[in-house]
């Protein structure tokens, strides 16, 4: 950081707070979903639907308090983050609220279930406990570097909860759930902050040394073998996350997570070569022997095969939702995408999104993804501690990848693996987390973009100035 | 740090880049691809959302639509008179999809087709309820009930055209079956589907287009037509110089004829009427094979015909000399589709001109607009009208005094072909009985038609295409006239 440059969005001294663009872009986010609330009332029954006021003034509420919780605790934070998690949230409301109307989904639940229960109360739920640990960490975390203490606790934490569901049963071919009584979660999403907290704390102490102690060859820093521990460590984790949870997600997001804030904290583009080395080892090491995995990459490759569809039509299913779309879509409420059955509003949630709203959706849906990514990077740049870069950066890359794995899986771009589109998928962890991600961040760019403390009045200011005559 | 920050970020701009750039190709490029994919169940929800537009015979729909409570599809399609019209309509299953017109037309029956773009978009303005299209055809419904009742529990098909335009007036395939037992999505539904489709009688098989017999004794017309075209003879009642015995070339065995019948140096008007096997073997050899396949081809066959519903092609190969001598009279690997023989006739009867067969009229749009109508179109010329009109006398007489007198009406002109065409390994089975024939009346030949009966429950020996063929026919002709009264 010897170059000054204008990336940062750092300002000068009075540096808007922008608190005003923010609850403008809210009352945005609000009235969009509304809207769309509205709109599938009006494809599905023909009349605006009649908890439309309760679900308008939940979304205000939470809107509001979070907004307000901003205003008052991260005054300067960047401005667009919470308004786009919003609208994500409230649009991801409607399409579970739309696929609770579902004919064939209420069936098949009662066939299976014996009951049907619609989920988008229990999400507008989730959401308000999101938004209230949201609010939570924004009023207790006062700085981010507070978190630095807690390094190896968040790895020892998060160490039990990538290791606990291994305990519990298998639920639909993957153990990435914790099953208490009535509750459960996938404590996956709550890893992945707890990991990127430890990844910042280690890598900020030991990356002088693992940058400058090493040896060159083939053009490659090779790092030195004490120093490979811990990426070993997490590799050889990831794989057995792979193999006993059979979660290929979890695993890739984990690794892609380290590589990249390995590569960031020691700017050694060979810590990139390994990574892709060892995970392209892992990937097909377990390929080889798993089932699990062998049938997604089967499936990825050939989804209209006679032996995937006898198996599962889900990427099937999902691949026709997206081009039965098209470029416009088919409007809310009137699309088929619960054909998908099982999982359709939480994995593969972004195929109501294709089928519904159209190419022009979707495009918008992936562009506010990339937008909270580019806000998350760029409070990265902005940071002015290591810390705090780190945990911007592998937040917001554990971001990206999650988007990208998701979505390229339900999409055929990659084999599927049991992620959720954050904010938009119905899961109680995943709204949890996210929100939870949404609030380190603001809290960090907070920070990074409150206004520096006047310097000192110099007392030979005077003394040195030119004065012409 | 700021350096590899940078390159993340371009990284993460990778990966949503990579996501656009797929749903770009998923949502635009292959979205017809995914969209007409057998899998894609949208098809057929989309096929019953609405109410179906018909299939209409005569001005009356044959086919309607009902209500049902089932989840995903909100119609179900019903039939009238099914068994008789399944030959035409086929069938629209919500379980098992659809074939024939039902698949053929579904863009007009749905009321989705590109034709019907301008109707759609008005009518979402003024918000009237989505509505299929209709599909008028060209078939009789007299003539389709006389052919269906003549054939009655035997196993056989007619196909009866309008000679001047090539309209469809019948088309029966029997033993058939009710499409409605099978156009739900219940287990009753399954069950009758499996029943159809296990039967050994094979009911859903339309014989009338898709199954193709040896055409026996009737395909002497066209090898009759080859000779007259070829000027192997010019006169239809000059000496035809043909042996009896006829020893088929190559061999050391004879050709009979059926019975004892005066066909040495028979003429061609004799022996059609007797129906030489000698004459027209002989015929076949001297022509060689390649003539004979393409006065063959010129009728229509070697090739796939489509009604718009696709009918096999019939098959008149390239064989050997005794093959090809049998190919004459309609034996060997000599094969043809009802549909094609009612060709044949069609052609002798419109003054040697073929035209194309067709049985979709019109096509409505749901607001009663015509947005097609069929031009008649010639398919081919297999014979000048003057060898046309020698033949024409010749068929004359099989039915004036020959093997055809059971297709005789009083007051009009019928000329027709019998075959009792042998079939199964040295002729073990039951042969199938045969007609050909055409109606004139003053107006013109109004129809044309040809009635396979595949094994009556008759004795063997009574097998014979004028014993059980020829009343089916004249049954149908008669009702297309009738109905032209």
């Amino acid at each position: 950081m010897s170059v000054v440059t204008n990336t940062t969005t750092i300002g000068a001294i009075d540096a808007p707070s922008r608190r005003n663009t923010e609850l403008m872009m809210m009352v945005f986010a609000v009235a969009i979903s509304v809207f769309a609330y509205a709109n599938v009332g009006l494809a599905m029954d023909g009349k605006l639907p009649s908890g439309m006021f309760g679900y308008g003034a939940g979304l205000i509420l939470l809107g509001g308090v979070a907004h307000l919780v901003v205003r008052k605790f991260a005054p300067y934070a960047d401005p667009l983050l919470l308004p786009l998690a919003t609208l994500l949230n409230g649009l991801g409301l409607v399409l579970i609220w739309r696929l609770d109307q579902s004919p064939r989904l209420i069936q098949r639940a009662e066939v299976l279930y014996g009951a049907y229960s619609p989920d988008a109360p229990k999400q507008l739920l989730y959401s308000a406990i999101g938004v209230a640990f949201f609010v939570a960490v924004l009023v207790i975390l006062k700085d981010h570097r507070i978190l630095q203490r807690y390094t190896y606790i968040s790895m020892v934490a998060a160490l039990i909860l990538l290791i606990l569901p291994m305990f519990f049963p298998a639920v639909n071919g993957a153990k990435i759930w914790i099953s208490l009584g009535p509750f459960s979660i996938q404590p996956g999403e709550f890893a992945k902050i707890l990991i990127a907290v430890f990844f910042s704390g280690y890598l900020m102490v030991k990356r002088d040394a693992l940058a400058l102690a090493s040896r060159r060859f083939m053009g490659l820093y090779l790092p030195r073998g004490r120093d490979l521990g811990p990426i070993i460590t997490i590799w050889a984790l990831s794989i057995l996350i792979l193999v006993f949870e059979t979660d290929l997600g979890t695993s890739l997001l984990f690794f892609g997570l380290f590589v990249v804030m390995l590569y960031v904290a020691t700017e050694r583009t060979s810590w990139i070569v390994f990574g892709l080395l060892m995970s392209a080892v892992g990937a097909v090491g377990v390929a080889s022997f798993e089932p699990h995995v062998q049938s997604r990459v089967n499936a990825w490759l050939d989804p209209f095969s006679k032996a995937t569809m006898a198996q599962s039509d889900q990427i099937a299913q999902s691949l026709m939702s997206f081009g039965s779309g098209g470029t416009l879509g088919t409007g809310l409420g009137q699309g088929h995408s619960d054909l998908i059955m099982f999982a359709a509003n939480a994995d593969f949630i972004l195929s109501t999104v294709g089928e519904e709203l159209g190419l022009a959706g979707m495009m918008a849906v992936l562009l506010i993804y990339g937008l909270i990514v580019e806000r998350g990077v760029r409070t990265a740049l902005a940071a002015r501690d290591p810390f705090g870069k780190l945990l911007a950066i592998g937040l917001s890359g554990a971001f990206a990848i999650q988007v990208f794995v998701v979505a390229g899986g339900v999409m055929g771009l990659i084999p599927l693996s049991g992620m959720t589109m954050p904010f938009l998928a119905y899961g109680g962890s995943s709204v949890l987390a996210n929100w939870a991600l949404i609030a380190i961040l603001i809290r960090i760019s907070d920070t990074a973009r409150r206004p520096a403390p006047a310097p000192a009045p110099s007392s030979d200011a005077e003394m040195t100035q030119v004065v012409r005559p | 740090m700021n350096k590899p920050l940078r390159r993340i970020a371009i990284f993460c701009g990778v990966l949503i880049l990579a996501l656009l750039v797929r749903t770009n190709y998923l949502q635009y490029v292959r979205a017809d691809e995914l969209n007409s994919r057998d899998e894609n169940r949208r098809v057929r929800i989309e096929r019953y959302a609405h109410e179906r537009g018909n299939i209409i015979v005569d001005g009356n729909p044959v086919t309607g639509s009902v209500e049902t409570k089932d989840s995903d599809f909100k119609y179900k399609r019903v039939w009238k008179n099914g068994p008789m019209w399944a030959p035409v309509t086929g069938y629209s299953s919500q379980a098992f999809d659809a074939n024939f017109l039902e698949k053929l037309e579904d863009g007009i029956l749905t009321g989705n087709d590109d034709q019907l773009f301008f109707n759609r978009t008005l009518s979402m303005f003024t918000g009237e309820k989505k509505q299929g299209g209709n599909v008028v055809t060209t078939l009789n419904a007299a003539a389709q009930k006389a052919a269906f009742k003549g054939l009655g529990d035997k196993k056989g098909a007619v196909a009866a055209l309008d000679p001047q335009t090539g309209a469809i007036l019948a088309l029966v395939s029997t033993p058939s079956y009710d499409p409605s037992t099978f156009a739900g999505n219940s287990t009753a539904d399954s069950k009758a589907w499996e029943k159809l489709s296990k039967d050994k009688n094979k009911p859903m098989l339309n014989r009338a287009l898709r199954e193709t017999y040896p055409p026996g004794s009737t395909f002497k017309v066209v090898t009759a037509a080859a000779a007259l075209e070829n000027g192997l003879y010019t006169s239809i009642d000059e000496h035809t110089k043909s042996p009896l015995p006829y020893r088929l070339p190559l061999t050391t065995g004879n050709l009979e004829n059926e019975g004892n019948i005066p066909c040495e140096n028979a003429s061609l008007r004799e022996a059609l009427r007797w129906s030489c096997n000698t004459v027209f073997g002989k015929i076949s050899d001297d022509l060689g094979n390649q003539k004979m396949i393409d006065q063959a081809n010129k009728f229509g066959f070697n090739k796939d015909v489509f009604t718009p519903v696709r009918a096999d092609a019939s098959v008149y190969p390239k064989d050997n000399r005794p093959q090809n001598a049998m190919a004459g009279i309609g034996q060997a690997s000599n094969r043809a589709t009802p549909l094609q023989m009612a060709m044949v006739a069609a052609a002798v009867a419109n003054d040697g001109k073929l035209m194309q067969p067709y049985m979709v009229a019109e096509r409505k749009a749901p607001n009663l607009d015509v947005i097609y109508t069929h031009e008649k179109e010639q398919l081919s010329q297999p014979l000048s009208g003057e060898n046309a009109q020698k033949l024409q006398q010749m068929m004359e007489t099989v039915v004036k005094n020959g093997t055809g007198t059971n297709a005789l009406i009083n007051g009009v002109t019928v000329g027709g072909k019998t075959g009792t065409a042998q079939h199964g390994l040295n002729n073990s089975e039951k042969p199938y009985a045969w007609f050909i024939s055409y109606a004139k009346t003053d107006k013109g030949s109004p129809v044309a038609v040809a009635v396979v009966v595949e094994d009556g429950q008759a004795n063997r020996d009574d097998i014979s295409g004028g014993g059980l063929a020829a009343p089916i026919a004249k049954a149908v002709m008669k009702a297309v006239i009738d109905s032209k009264k």
